[in-house]
Parts: C-alpha cells; structure tokens; sequence
C-alpha cells in the first residue's frame, strides 16, 4: 500500500508539472492572467506531493518492506537504522527521487517567496523549472520506478555495499544532489530571463542565494567525498582523477565561474550574456555529471551499450535541456546587451580573467573525463590520469590563482596597477620567499613547490582587502569571500604539502616489533579479531609515538564483511596540527608477522580544513546577502506605505 | 572499539568461518615486492612516481599504487624488481604499455589516437587568450 501511494504522488506530481509548464507558457501571451494564476498553487503542491513521494520510500526502508524490488535489491534486515534510510538514496532510482523531490521543494520555495521579479519572468523561471522535473518524473516512471514491486517477496535483502556503509558517505551524494538542484534553479531563472529579455541586476541578485547555496553544497560534498576516499580506500590517496570525482569537479568549476559573474551582475550591471551562458553550462555539468555516473558508462561503454535505456534517456534530456537552451540564448543573444563597460585593470577585469581561467580549467577535465570514453567506443583504450590533468591544470590553475590574490585589491571599473602597487610587492615577496625556504628544505618537484609558495602568498593576500576597514563595518559577504579565498589558499598548502613531503613505510611487522616513518615510531603491539553489526574483522593495536613523545593508540582494521561479501580496510588516523599518521593494518605475512602500511602526511588536514573553510565563506556570504535583501524588502515595503499615506 | 567478552567470542568464530574461503581463494601468497619497498630510498622514490601513473587493471579508476587488488600487487612487484635492476622508469611504463597496451599507463602520448589531448588544450589557450583579448581591449 504503501509503495502504491508514493507511486500515485510521483504521477500526481508530474501532472502538477505539466500543469505548471503549460499554464507558465500560457502566461507569457496576451490574456494569460487566468493561467498565470495557477503556475504558483502549481509549483507548490507539487513541491508538497513530491516530497511526499520520497517520505513513502524512506518509510518502505525504514521497515525493510522486501516486497518492494528496490529495497530488496540494496537494502537488509540487519542493517543499523541509519544505513537502512540512507539506502534509500544509496541507489539510482532512490537517487534520483530524491534529487527531483528537493527540485519540486525548491520550486515551491521559490513560488511561495520569490516576488522581485516581473510576474512574467518568474512565471517563465517557474515552467522552465516545471521543464526540468517534468523530464526527470519521466525518466523516474519509465525507467527507473522507485516502487516497483516483486512478483514473490524476497526472503532476505541483498545488502548495500560496505564501501557504502559509512556515515560521512551516507550524506556525500544527497550533499552533492542539494549542489546540483540549486544549478538547476539557477538555470531555471537564466531561461527566464531570457524569455522575458530582462537580464538585469535584480536577476542576478534573485539568481545568487541559489548559486552560493549550491556552491556551498558542491564544496561540502567534494570535501567530504575527498576525506572518505582518503581514509576508506586505505592508501592515502586523497583525489584521484576518477570521472566520478570530475563528475562533481566540473559543476564546481562552473557554479564558481557563475557565482563570481553572477556578483559583478549583481553590483555593477555587466557580463549579462555571460552571466546566462555560465548558468547554462553549470547545469549542463551538472547533468553530464549524472549522465556519468548513472549511465554505467564508467565500467565499460559497451555495457552501457548493452542496456542503454537509462543512459540514452538522461542523454537524451541532457540534449533536450542544454539544446534548448542554446538555441534560445542563440535567439535572443542579439537582445542581450554586454552592459557597463569596465577597464582592464579592474575587479571586472580580474574576475573576466579568472572566468576564462576556470572555463579553461573545466574544458580540460571534461576532455580528460569524456575522451577515454570516446575512444573506447572505437575500442581503443587509453587512460587519463593525473600526469595529464595536473600540469595542464596548472597551465590555467595558476595565472588564475596569481590574479585571485590581486583582484579583490582592484576597484570596480577603473583602476591602476599603481594604486596597488604596495600589496602586490608584499605578495610578490612572500611568494619568493616561500619558494626560496622551500627549495631550501629539499629537491622537490615543480607543481608542489608553485603550490606551497602560491599558497603562502594567496592566504595573505585573501586577508588584504580587509586593511583600513572598521572590521565591525565589514559586511558579512567580504568576510565569506575573505575567508573562502583563505580556505582555498589553505587547502592549496594542504595538498602541495602532501604531494611534497609524504612519506611511505611498509613492512611486515611481528608482534612487539617498531616500524618508522618520518618522525613516528609505531610499535604492533597485539592483533585480535574484531565484530559490528554485519562485518568481522582482524583489528591491529598499534602505539604511535611522535618524535620519542607519549603513545597514542591506533585500532586499524580489516574488515569482511557479509552481506555482500566484501573486504574493506579501516585505516587509523592520528592527527596533529601538523598533519598526521595514517594507519591501515593488512593481511598476515606469514611467521607471525602482518603487514603495516604506514604513513606521515605533513598538513594533509589542511586540505579539508581549507574546503571547510572555502564553504563557510560561501555560507558566510549567503546569510550576509539574504539579510540584506530582506533588509531591502523591509525598506521597500515602508516606502511603498508611506507612498500610499501621502497619497491618501 | 569495545568488545564485550561474548561478542569477541562470536567474532573469532566468524573470522575463522570466513578465513577458509578467502585462504582457499587467495591460493598464491602475494609477490615478494608487492607490499615490501626497496631499500635504496632513491630507487623507491622512483618506483613509488612511476606506480602511481599506471593503472590498476583489475579495478575501478586506482593507480597500482593505490590498490589490494592481487593484479596491482604483482605489478608493484615486477616494478620494483626492475627498478632495483637498474631499468629506467621509462622504460618499464614502455615494458608494460607493450603489454597491456596504452590503457595501463595514466600518462598519456601523443600517438594517431591521442592528439585531441594535447591539440584541444592549446586551442583552449588560443581560445581564452582570444577572449581576453578581444573582451578587455574592447573594454577599454
């Protein structure tokens, strides 16, 4: 019964779209007051049956209903609470449910509040909006049912896979999907400024909330996939090129493009056809991002070939949404004005720069990310990996990074190098001297050594557009953007430092007996068999010592796990303020002795403490610019009284 | 993690049940270099760079460097080996590429089918250059 309902709100909700794209539409031509008023009620209801929609799966996970095939497939009765609920977005249709359910809600959000627009153009943002979930309900009844039943009911459940069972993992791809809605709303307003041929200021202010929220989102989700790759794979790789992983990149390199043109928009009416071309390609990215990672493409083209359906069906809306686009940008390009002019010595001029710059960037991992793809096809197979994305990253990576250490100094419109000229020999010193002390550490090699001296010099820099300003008058946005460019500073340091000075140790190591890496000294001191839930595993004691100081106790395991069977190593971290030890504990070596692998990362936290920090500026940024515009709402609606006082 | 006396119990009893089958399945105990570094650092350093550029056949997007799968191991090994025989880096990627051809290797060359990846970088550089240009000389 249950499934049943949740199936009735998923077409229910897609009727609502309907509704809400053709009463949208309608509204656009002369007399269409009488739909105009049902697009909002429309976007509402729909937002309200859809999360219905997803509350009756979870619920269907919650008592393990195995009659249903999806919970049946990926879900177990002895699976702890929190593992039974995040296996209903754990899987595709479950995915993919959830992502147009957080759609429909954000479509309600914006129905309910969003009132600074011209009618027509929200109408215009809410169909296209109506567009995209109409698209994905489709690809959810027809091929991907959530709730489909079994003809038998299942005795027991599959399981869901043990890389999986993990909490930080558990909320990655739901942190990921919030990312990529909030670039479909995004989208959504772009087409809707376009219809309506109203690119202005107030667009792209209206725009921002949704593409910093997403932005913040995407930067969480990559931070946390990057930390739960590193500790759960068990060898200390922290990125590693893979397309699943560019998958998520490339829609951050885009929303960062648009969040930046979407400000100079915002505050100085320029880069309008810009601004809506960025908003297209972020969501095209992130619906590659899907197609990618959803098609089964990845493990072999010719199985995607082999059952094509759900592929071609995401290809196939990917071509409808993004060709659409393109093919109305292309209409009313010739409407859409550049807008101010500015020079190049300007904010405009750097952010136009690091616009290009990110592109740039994101050009090359989708080539490196869809080539191999490509030529598989023509069964020939090559690899893209880190040797190839790395330095021709860094060919657009640094003049981008070297400009984001000036530009927030620059002035908008005009201004002169000479005006700055203080701040940039202070940069340009600290960078040198970071490269002189590091070369002077030892011989490392070219991209680590520009990071760590880059890095040093951006952290500093990301703080100079604070000087001679009243810290208390500083509004909340320069401080999100202060301190998302010191994060990204930091988490430059953070991967330079691990690329520069890790150090590996492996051996096989008897009980009682000490391995070294860097300055830790690690004894074994006893292994014992280890239970949870739903896994076994052998668990090494270890007492780590820091430069000759106190032990600290690490508990590496190795885990199998049953259902399904799968073998999963838990490393062991000591962390430090200047980096830490990473433990992982491997199979039996033969004469008593097992195998340690063991390493020392120098500020290798730092990483993740810098994209914490890149989303709390983003955070910072987004409550600062929403305190505002309701501040300006508030004083809009008292002038508008005392208008109507004075005229009565 | 604590255990409470019964559960250690059980786990052991599990561990011993599921150990017959991995031990029936891993039948050939892993190669000597696979989980063992060279003692010269210079020459792990280098074989650790070398590693860390050619693909683990037999799983998903890792490096061999970065795998427990029994493939990778055996090619940790025979890159080891060779790397404390004194064969240059280059020459063991050429080594393996002529095995198992230009998939093994994450590093790729320009070859008959590889150039769009060094051409569409340079167009891309022509590209922004060209829009720089154009853009902020017109701004001006």
């Amino acid at each position: 019964m249950i499934a049943e309902l949740g199936l009735a709100a998923l077409w229910l909700a897609a009727a609502l779209a309907a509704l809400q794209l053709y009463a949208g539409a309608m509204a656009q031509r002369p007399g269409g007051e009488g739909a105009a008023a049902l697009v909002r009620p429309a976007a509402v209801i729909q937002g309200i049956v859809c999360a219905f929609a997803f509350l009756m799966l979870l619920w269907l996970f919650a008592i393990t209903d195995l009659s249903v095939k999806l919970v049946a497939a990926n879900s177990h009765s002895a699976k702890p609470m929190i593992f039974k609920l995040a296996g209903a977005w754990g899987n595709h249709e479950g995915s993919m449910l959830l992502w147009v359910a957080v759609m429909a809600l954000s479509g309600a959000l914006i129905a309910l509040v969003e009132r600074r627009l011209p009618e027509k153009t929200m109408l215009a943002t809410l169909a296209a909006q109506a567009f995209v979930g109409l698209g994905f309900y489709a690809f959810l009844i027809v091929s991907s049912n959530p709730f489909e039943r079994l003809p038998q009911p299942a005795i027991e459940g599959l399981g869901l896979n043990p890389l999986l069972q993990d909490i930080g993992l558990a909320f990655h791809p739901p942190t990921l999907y919030f990312g990529y809605v909030g670039l479909s709303v995004a989208f959504s307003f772009a087409v809707g400024a376009l219809v309506t041929r109203q690119v202005t200021p107030e667009f792209a202010r209206v725009m921002r909330p949704w593409v910093l929220g997403a932005w913040v989102f995407l930067t969480l989700g990559i931070t946390a996939g990057s930390y739960w790759a590193y500790y759960e794979l068990g060898w200390g790789g922290w990125w590693f090129w893979d397309p699943v992983e560019n998958a998520s990149l490339m829609p951050w390199l885009a929303a960062t493009a648009l969040l930046h043109s979407a400000s100079v928009l915002a505050a100085r009416d320029a880069l309008r056809a810009w601004t809506i071309m960025l908003g297209v390609i972020a969501f095209s990215m992130s619906m590659v991002g899907t197609f990618l990672v959803r098609s089964g493409i990845l493990t072999s083209v010719h199985a995607f070939a082999v059952d094509p359906e759900r592929g071609s069906f995401i290809l196939a809306l990917l071509t409808l949404y993004i060709g659409g686009a393109l093919a109305l940008f292309a209409l009313r390009a010739g409407t859409v004005s550049e807008g101010q002019r500015f020079s190049v010595t300007s904010r405009e001029g750097a952010l136009v720069f690091n616009n290009v710059m990110l592109s740039a960037i994101l050009g090359i991992v989708l080539l490196g990310t869809l080539y191999p793809l490509l030529t598989e096809a023509f069964d020939v197979r090559v690899s893209v990996g880190p040797p190839y994305f790395n330095p021709v990253g860094a060919i657009f990576a640094v003049p981008m990074l070297l400009v984001m250490a000036v530009g927030p100094l620059l002035r908008w419109r005009r201004d002169s190098i000479e005006r700055i000229r203080r701040p940039l020999i202070l940069i340009g010193a600290i960078m040198l001297a970071a490269l002189a002390a590091v070369l002077a550490l030892g011989e490392i090699s070219v991209l680590p050594l520009l990071g760590l001296a880059i890095a040093v010099g951006l952290a500093v820099a990301s703080f100079l557009p604070l000087r001679g300003r009243r810290l208390t008058r500083v509004p909340l946005a320069v401080w999100g953007m202060v301190l998302a460019h010191f994060g990204l500073a930091v988490a430059l340091f953070g991967m330079a430092s691990e690329s520069a000075f890790s150090e590996e140790r492996l051996a096989a190591v008897a009980i009682g007996e000490t391995a070294q890496v860097g300055p830790w000294e690690v004894a074994l001191s006893e292994v014992l068999p280890a239970a949870g839930p739903n896994w076994t595993a052998i668990e090494g004691h270890l007492l780590a010592s820091y430069a000759g100081g106190d032990p600290i106790e690490l508990d590496p395991q190795s885990r199998s796990f049953w259902a399904p069977p799968q073998e999963t190593t838990e490393s062991a971290l000591a962390t430090r303020w200047n980096g830490q030890l990473y433990a992982v504990v491997g199979s039996e070596a033969g004469a008593g002795r097992w195998q340690l692998r063991l390493w020392w990362k120098p500020f290798v936290t730092f990483i993740w403490y810098g994209g914490m920090l890149v989303a709390l500026g983003g955070a910072l940024a987004l409550i600062g610019r929403v305190i505002d515009d309701l501040r300006r709402r508030a004083v809009l609606a008292r002038i508008a009284e005392r208008r109507g006082e004075e005229a009565v | 993690m604590s255990l409470t006396l019964s559960s250690r119990g059980m786990a052991l009893f599990l561990a011993c049940l599921l150990a017959v089958p991995l031990a029936a399945q891993q039948s050939l105990p892993p190669a000597p270099y696979a989980y063992r570094q060279l003692e010269d650092p210079a020459k792990e350093a280098a074989a650790q760079a070398l590693m860390e550029t050619l693909r683990c056949l037999t799983c998903q997007s890792q490096s061999i460097a970065d795998s427990d799968a029994a493939m990778a191991g055996d090619m940790r090994h025979q890159v080891r080996t060779r790397i404390a025989a004194g064969e240059e880096p280059e020459a063991i990627r050429a080594w393996l590429v002529e095995r198992y051809g230009d998939y093994v290797s994450y590093a790729p060359v320009v070859s008959e089918t590889t150039w769009p990846l060094f051409a569409i970088p340079l167009l891309l550089l022509a590209g922004a250059g060209a829009i720089l240009w154009r853009r902020l000389r017109r701004a001006q």
